[in-house]
This record gives C-alpha cells, sequence and structure tokens, in this order.
C-alpha cells in the first residue's frame, strides 16, 4: 500500500533562529500537517505564520481560547499574518507548547488557503483558530516567527507532513 | 518509503466491560503518539470523564480546557488530562470520541499533549472540549493508561487506538 502520510521535511533547530522556514513543499501531496514543539528564549510570544514569500496583508484569522477562567473569541482580518495561537502562546521552556496545524487542498490553484491551528500551553491556555491567505498560489514555503522578536530556542522542533487522498 | 503513520495497538473492549484501556512497552522509535478513543460507560449519567495517565503516574499534570455545551462556553484548569465519554444515560449506541496528539513522546523535555474530546447526545447535555495538557515528567513514555474517573467501566464496543508518528 502506497504510504499516505508522509514526513516532508523535519527541522530541530541546533542554534537559535529568528526563523524557521519550511521551503520546496511540493505540490504532489492532498494536505499538510505541520507539528510544532518550540519554545522562545523571552518575552513569550506568538507563533505567526506566513505562505511562500507573502508579507502583505492578505491574511486573517478567528480565534476561539480558553485560559482556564475566560472564553474569549476573536478575529482580525487584512493582516500580514496568521497567528497560531492567542493564550497558548509559546513557553520559554521547551516542551510546554505544542502547536498542530492542519492545511487542506494546500496546491489548489484555484481556492483560497485555510489553516486550521490547535495550540496548546497548559500554564496559559488552549486555542483553536482559523486562519486565511487569500492567494490561490499553491503553498511551496511556510515561515514561522514570534511576534515578541523572540529567537526560537535550540532543540524546537518543526515537522511537516503531506497527506495524499490516494 | 517506509511506514510513518503507524498503528501501535489497540484495545476493544468486550461483553464484560474493562475498568481500563492499557498501552505498554510503548517503543521510543516513533517521533509523536496519538491516542484516538471512542469511550462510553456504565455510569449513570449522560456524559462521564475518562482520564490518562503515563508510565502508571497521575501525577505532575496540568491541563487547561475550553468547553461548550451548546449553550454556554467556560474555561478553567485541572491537575489532571481528561477527556470525554459518554456516560449510561446517554443516547443509546452513542460513544464519545477523543484524540490526544503528543509531539516528541520519547524527548528529555516535558511533555505536551493536544486534545480534543466530545460526548454527543441527541438532547441536553452533550459536550465538546479542547484541552492543553502538560505531562511535567522528563521520562519517555512507555505507558498510556485510560480509565474512568468515575471509577466506572467501560462498555463493550468502547476503543483505544494508539499510533507512532516518525517523522523519517
Amino acid at each position: 500500500m502506497a504510504t499516505t502520510y508522509t514526513p516532508i521535511a523535519t527541522q530541530t533547530l541546533g542554534s537559535a533562529a529568528a526563523t524557521v522556514t519550511l521551503s520546496s513543499i511540493p505540490a504532489t501531496y492532498t494536505d499538510l500537517v505541520v507539528v510544532v514543539s518550540a519554545a522562545v528564549a523571552s518575552s513569550s510570544g506568538d507563533l505567526l505564520m506566513t505562505f511562500n514569500t507573502d508579507t502583505a496583508t492578505n491574511y486573517s484569522y478567528t480565534t476561539l481560547t480558553g485560559n482556564g477562567s475566560t472564553v474569549t473569541s476573536s478575529r482580525s482580518a487584512n493582516r500580514n499574518n496568521i497567528p497560531c495561537d492567542y493564550n497558548g502562546w509559546l513557553a520559554t521552556t521547551l516542551g510546554n507548547h505544542n502547536c498542530i496545524i492542519s492545511v487542506m487542498n494546500y496546491a489548489n490553484t484555484t481556492t483560497y488557503k485555510t489553516a486550521l491551528t490547535r495550540s496548546n500551553n497548559a500554564p496559559l491556555g488552549t486555542d483553536a483558530n482559523v486562519g486565511l491567505w487569500r492567494s490561490t498560489a499553491a503553498i511551496n514555503q511556510i515561515v514561522f516567527i514570534n511576534n515578541a522578536g523572540s529567537n526560537f530556542i535550540v532543540g524546537s522542533t518543526f515537522t511537516l507532513y503531506g497527506i495524499k487522498a490516494a | 518509503m517506509a511506514d510513518t503513520f503507524i498503528k501501535i495497538a489497540s484495545v476493544t473492549v468486550g461483553a464484560g466491560g474493562a475498568a481500563s484501556m492499557n498501552f505498554s512497552s510503548i517503543p521510543s522509535t516513533y517521533t509523536d503518539l496519538l491516542l484516538k478513543i471512542s469511550a462510553r460507560t456504565n455510569r449513570a449519567n449522560i456524559t462521564d470523564a475518562i482520564s490518562l495517565s503515563f508510565n502508571g503516574l497521575a501525577t505532575n499534570q496540568t491541563s487547561r480546557y475550553l468547553e461548550g455545551d451548546g449553550s454556554t462556553a467556560v474555561s478553567s484548569s485541572l491537575t489532571s488530562f481528561r477527556t470525554l465519554a459518554s456516560g449510561n444515560n446517554a443516547t443509546a449506541n452513542t460513544f464519545g470520541n477523543s484524540e490526544f496528539y503528543i509531539p516528541n513522546y520519547a524527548s528529555s523535555t516535558f511533555k505536551s499533549a493536544s486534545s480534543d474530546g466530545v460526548s454527543e447526545n441527541n438532547a441536553t447535555a452533550a459536550y465538546a472540549w479542547l484541552v492543553a495538557n502538560l505531562w511535567s515528567a522528563t521520562g519517555a513514555i512507555n505507558q498510556v493508561t485510560v480509565t474512568d474517573l468515575n471509577s466506572a467501566t467501560f462498555v463493550q464496543y468502547s476503543t483505544a487506538t494508539l499510533y507512532g508518528i516518525k517523522n523519517s
């Protein structure tokens, strides 16, 4: 049987980095899944995501989030990026945070691209976000940064899987 | 290419019911674990809570959850890993579903898990949970045990399946 859930790339940081890029994504899968287990050096912040080389205001997102006492739903349009979290943002301790991102139909060249993200940082909160990239281009690159400007630390992992429908 | 999404083990509860669903001797050869649960218990309630423990330990667990019940959304925190099952008073033939994703389960860092759970019921009292879980222990996970928080029994046809996912 053909493999249908395939690792495309893994980055395990051997040195701190401000940006993590998953590039040269082939268009041969149906959906993408990214699993992030990361921490930042200081000033915990949001995990932000952009596609290809687009950093223009072509993104929007909606979040449903809980911090252990309050439930919030929020949204933002015409942004430069998609936040993958809200309350469950990046920690400064490796292992506390995880984020799972699903992008269905990522290589379709007639539709905009929607990403579902689940971010978790148990001491802080849990989030379910949906992000929209208003582009019909196939996704060939995913870029992650931290909005607080702090580097991702050594040992942070970013793994990209491709899922084939057949 | 070698398989990278692999079933490690599966438990299906038989006619006599079961107090727990257990996975032991989990190899450290995968990158992440994924546990999928379909559960109903004999608790005299519409819904039930089930808990997860690692390596036989239920300590050093924290979680923060977001819950919706069809009319109200709340968020709270716990000192355990919990998810949902259908209880004995739920709509017949209905089982709650949950999924736990545990990245880097064999690493020497703390272990976080993302979990989503639902207990649907064709009436009132149905719930959906989104949960951030943290096991503040640095040992590799080699055992996962699913038990009922209220000491009830899993009924026949409850299942739990553990998958290993490799990043290469």
